[in-house]
């Protein structure tokens, strides 16, 4: 689809640079901001990011934790101005770019090889 | 007589916003790049209206009588036009030749309805015209069925098929207003208008945006 130039530097300016690059696999950091009434207070949510979407100022991603033996699943917009901040932890190790198979697995075997490690 | 006689542009398509307080609005952009061509009179014409023009017409594409309209009027050819229905006041502030800026028409927050021409889908069957179940997927060995919208009357009372059933038939390109969308930013120095919402038609189509006709003050919002 051929989408209109003026479109498109309406997306570029709403472009978020200055967040650290991270890769599916990756254990991030991510401080969200929640809007609570008239208060905001900062959440951080940690786990493994299991899905990229590259598309522009659409792109989001995927992070999945195990919160007392309950997965959760929390989608961010990478570009949102409610992500305060998106810390690296550390680089896995992954062959593919969805890591859905994380969910069927529990215990050791859902962690994922720490690039470290090699 | 709307109350706000709006303008008219080109659907540049639909894209993504964020709002001040982060939530992600889906919005369509509307570029409008408007010249007042003419105007219509009360004492000439029994009307006030603005005749406006979207667009560069090229000279290829202009014929020698419509090329002498425009030359009568001192103006440039444009590939669009249209009347937009007006006061003599609203009329009034605008000059021919003059162009047509976004925020002298509406204001960031102002409620509008949108006109345009849906894309045509030709004809089409029930289900995807009227949004028909179809039947289930067995259909104890009947062939042919799975698509179909099932009966279309009763036998003898009233014996005939009752007018206006939903059949299949020619599904879109027909004028659709939709009501009530906002305006979530205007770009003046661009010409862009930036609506909360989906937009009748396709992608380089041209739509007429005037001020919401079921909203009080013309879907304008309260000064503060």
């Amino acid at each position: 689809m051929h989408t209109s130039q003026k479109i498109l530097a309406l997306e570029t300016a709403q472009l978020r640079t200055g967040h650290p690059a991270f890769r599916v696999g990756d254990t991030v950091r991510v401080h969200y901001k929640i809007v609570e009434g008239d208060k905001d207070r900062i959440q951080v949510f940690q786990g493994v990011v299991i899905k990229q979407h590259r598309a522009g100022v659409r792109s989001s991603f995927t992070v999945r934790k195990v919160s007392f033996n309950i997965g959760v699943e929390r989608i961010f917009v990478l570009h949102s101005p409610r992500i305060e901040k998106i810390e690296v932890n550390s680089r896995g190790v992954v062959r593919r770019s969805r890591l859905f198979y994380l969910r069927e697995l529990t215990g050791k075997a859902a962690r994922v090889r720490n690039e470290k490690d090699q | 007589m709307k109350k706000n006689p709006g303008i008219i542009g080109t659907k540049l398509g639909m894209t993504q916003l964020f709002a001040d307080d982060g939530n992600v609005l889906r919005c369509t952009v509307i570029e409008s790049d408007l010249v007042v061509v003419s105007k219509r009179t009360l004492e000439k014409d029994g009307y006030d209206a603005l005749i406006v023009g979207l667009g560069e017409r090229k000279d290829k594409h202009t014929n020698k009588p419509l090329a002498g309209q425009y030359k009568k009027l001192g103006q440039t050819p444009r590939r669009t036009l249209r009347e937009l229905r007006c006061s003599a006041e609203h009329a009034a502030t605008f000059e021919v030749g003059q162009k047509v800026a976004l925020d002298q028409v509406f204001e960031v927050g102002q409620f509008v309805d949108v006109q345009g021409t849906t894309r045509g889908r030709g004809f089409t069957g029930v289900m995807r015209r009227w949004n028909f179940k179809g039947s289930k997927s067995s259909t104890h060995g009947t062939h042919e069925y799975m698509r179909h919208g099932g009966s279309i009357g009763t036998n003898m009372t009233p014996g005939r098929t009752l007018p206006g059933l939903k059949m299949a038939g020619q599904y879109g390109n027909e004028t659709v207003t939709v009501q009530n969308l906002k305006i979530a930013r205007i770009v003046p120095e661009q010409a862009l208008l930036i609506l909360e919402g989906g937009v009748p038609g396709s992608r380089n189509s041209v739509v007429t945006v005037h001020g919401a006709n079921k909203k009080k003050r013309a879907g304008r919002p309260l000064k503060k």
